[in-house]
């Protein structure tokens, strides 16, 4: 006890801050899943499993936020492909979860129905290890890592920078995009994945299964802060912001900039990839319409609303903009695009620094008058 | 016509770069034309032209920058060893020690003036070396020492953002000294600064002679004639002149080419 309250005087009081915030959002959001298994069955802190995985869905879209945040937020590189990280690795979750239809129903390695009806005989060589839920785990951070890595490689090198990356990724998701919609490249067509029955030989509609995914996702995105945050207080998270403030002066005091930017690059597109895992399974299909160029535009909304370059900025950016789309996609369904544009001019005009801008905005301006009385008294 | 620059005026004194017979070309135009220049070990040397002498060119050339169509570039080392600067990429070249300080001023705003300079530290600056960097006392000494050099003691805790544009210049400046360079190639420092501040740098530069061998470009002349030892001219990537700035500056072909036109420009005021 005497040990921990030396470490804990030792810490600065922004870290304590950090640390305190930090487990204030770790409590809120074990909140949801507690009451929806222990809580009331009907009234206002009743919690439905839909409720459930809906806020589940919501965390997935939080972390994909967080891995462009690292991107574009503490790196200035605008990559306009963070969906199609989120879509492969949910892809790869999601050949697990079509395999797993087929041992539910008690065949022996049965084909996902899609197979059947294009006439396949028997399963890809590509799909066969897809059957192990290990090796569909590791393949969700692997897969969007090796792509990020190789387009890295071909756009870093060639010194590719500001808006034409931003172009180069939004053509290569929207390439993939193409790919995947063909239905003879074994992904289902544009009809995707859907109709899972089970994930590690529990059916996937039970309310347990439902709080584990969203644990699940919680537990991810606490993980991708402390990662965040570790990197931020890093020599290398110093390097990284530099190279968004003066990339030639990074690279003529001795850093490979190069080599900084395809590290992280690779890093985001795997978080990226882990969150599109548990979105999966939670929201029950996935196709190819996630990697389409609006879906990669709508991440940049969310953390530009929250405020980019800030630890929670893109949390709070996701969820709110995600819980006004769903409000606003029932209430008026043919204006919800018309609104997300309005709201993305809004911010970039008025609050450049998102919602976590306005309020150290505020507090800034608060101290400042409180100096000026003092200076006057 | 001869050139005396195929025979460096000092050859008894170790040279520390050589820039020989090197040419580039932009699409058709030559910035930079056989291009001969040498450096001594701890000397202060003043580059000069009118604009698109290929005054900028030069620099990128020895940064790794750009690489020249023709000819060479080495830095001598001390022990005797030559190397080829032409294959190197800028932060491997950087990483030998030369260091290059932009025109307008390249500091990492939103980090504080510190941590600009542990930055700049020569430390190893692989992905995960720095991952796992922990911050020595010597570090911090160095990096006190040359927050004295440069006088931004009192602004180390600030943001290099809210820093004034002179104080940014010599954060610069500072963030070269804290990489150790044996070279320093400092583009247009004075170029927008007051006159105190300008001759606070003038004699920052002039601080630094010796320890390092320094290239200035400035357009400046009152800034020139305060830091000027010896003066090399550029002029349609050659080099037309150099010498002491008082020869450099009666020179008949120099007058036409560049001071001539500086003239008549203040004239003109």
């Amino acid at each position: 006890m005497i040990k921990f309250k030396n470490v804990y005087t030792m810490l600065s009081t922004e870290t304590k801050k950090e640390a305190g915030i930090f487990c204030i959002v770790a409590a809120l959001l074990m909140l949801i899943p507690g009451l929806n298994a222990w809580g009331p069955e009907s009234g206002l802190l009743s919690v439905s499993s839909f409720q459930v995985s809906l806020w589940g869905k919501y965390l997935t879209y939080a972390i994909l936020a967080m891995s462009l945040n690292l991107l574009w937020g503490y790196t200035g590189l605008l990559c306009l492909c963070q969906s199609l990280f989120f879509a492969l690795g949910g892809y790869a979750m999601g050949m697990y979860l079509m395999l797993a239809i087929g041992d539910a129903s008690g065949a022996e390695r049965a084909l996902p129905d899609f197979m059947v009806f294009m006439g396949y005989q028997d399963l890809p060589s590509h799909w066969k290890p897809f059957d192990s839920f290990w090796f569909a785990s590791g393949a969700v951070l692997w897969v969007p890592g090796l792509v990020a890595l190789i387009f890295g490689i071909l756009a870093f090198r060639s010194r590719i920078k500001g808006v034409y990356f931003s172009i180069l990724t939004q053509a290569l998701t929207y390439a993939v995009c193409l790919l995947f919609f063909r239905n003879d490249f074994t992904f289902g067509g544009n009809n995707g994945f859907t109709d899972f029955k089970e994930i590690l030989g529990h059916s996937i509609n039970d309310p347990s299964t439902t709080r584990w995914l969203y644990i699940g996702s919680a537990l991810l995105l606490l993980f991708t802060y402390l990662i965040t945050s570790g990197l931020l207080a890093s020599k290398l998270g110093k390097v990284q912001q530099a190279i968004r403030d003066s990339e030639n002066r990074v690279l003529f005091s001795g850093y490979s900039t190069t080599s900084f930017k395809l590290v992280i690059f690779t890093l985001s597109a795997m978080i990226a990839g882990a969150a599109g895992a548990l979105y999966v399974p939670q929201v029950g299909g996935i196709n190819p319409s996630l990697m389409e160029t609006g879906k990669s535009l709508e991440v940049v909304v969310w953390v530009a609303v929250g405020g980019r370059g800030t630890k929670w900025g893109p949390v709070i950016g996701a969820i709110l903009v995600n819980l006004f789309k769903s409000y606003t996609t029932q209430a008026f369904p043919d204006y919800w695009l018309i609104m997300m544009g309005g709201m993305f001019v809004f911010v970039v005009l008025v609050m450049p620094n998102g919602i976590v801008g306005v309020y150290q905005q505020v507090k800034a301006s608060i101290a400042q008058k409180r100096s000026l009385q003092t200076a006057e008294a | 016509m001869s050139n005396p620059q195929h025979n460096p005026l000092y050859r008894d004194t170790p040279l520390i770069l050589s820039v020989s017979g090197v040419s580039k070309s932009f699409d058709g135009f030559k910035a930079i034309n056989d291009l001969n220049f040498y450096l001594e070990e701890g000397e202060l040397r003043t580059v000069i032209g009118p604009n698109g002498a290929g005054k900028s060119t030069f620099m990128d050339i020895i940064t790794g920058r750009t690489r020249p169509d023709l000819g060479t570039v080495t830095l001598h080392d001390n022990d005797g060893h030559d190397m080829d600067l032409t294959k190197l990429r800028e932060y491997e070249i950087n990483r030998l020690g030369i260091g290059r300080k932009f025109q307008t001023p390249s500091v990492y705003k939103s980090h504080t003036v510190y941590d600009n300079l542990v930055l700049s530290l020569n430390r190893p600056r692989g992905v995960f070396k720095t991952l796992f960097y922990k911050e020595t006392a010597s570090d911090r000494e160095r990096i006190m020492e040359v927050l004295k050099t440069v006088r931004l003691e009192s602004r180390v805790k600030d943001l290099a953002g809210s820093l004034s544009h002179g104080q940014k210049q010599w954060l610069e400046i500072g963030m070269l000294l804290a990489q150790d360079p044996r070279i320093l190639l400092i583009d247009e420092p004075a170029a927008g600064m007051s006159d105190e501040e300008t001759e606070r740098t003038g004699e920052l530069l002039l601080s630094l002679e010796k320890k390092h061998s320094l290239i200035v470009i400035e357009h400046d002349m009152e800034f020139i004639r305060q830091i000027a030892r010896k003066v090399t001219v550029l002029h349609q990537g050659h080099v037309l002149k150099d010498g002491t700035f008082e020869k450099v500056k009666s020179d008949p072909q120099v007058i036409e080419v560049y001071l001539g036109r500086q003239g008549k420009k203040s004239e003109t005021k």
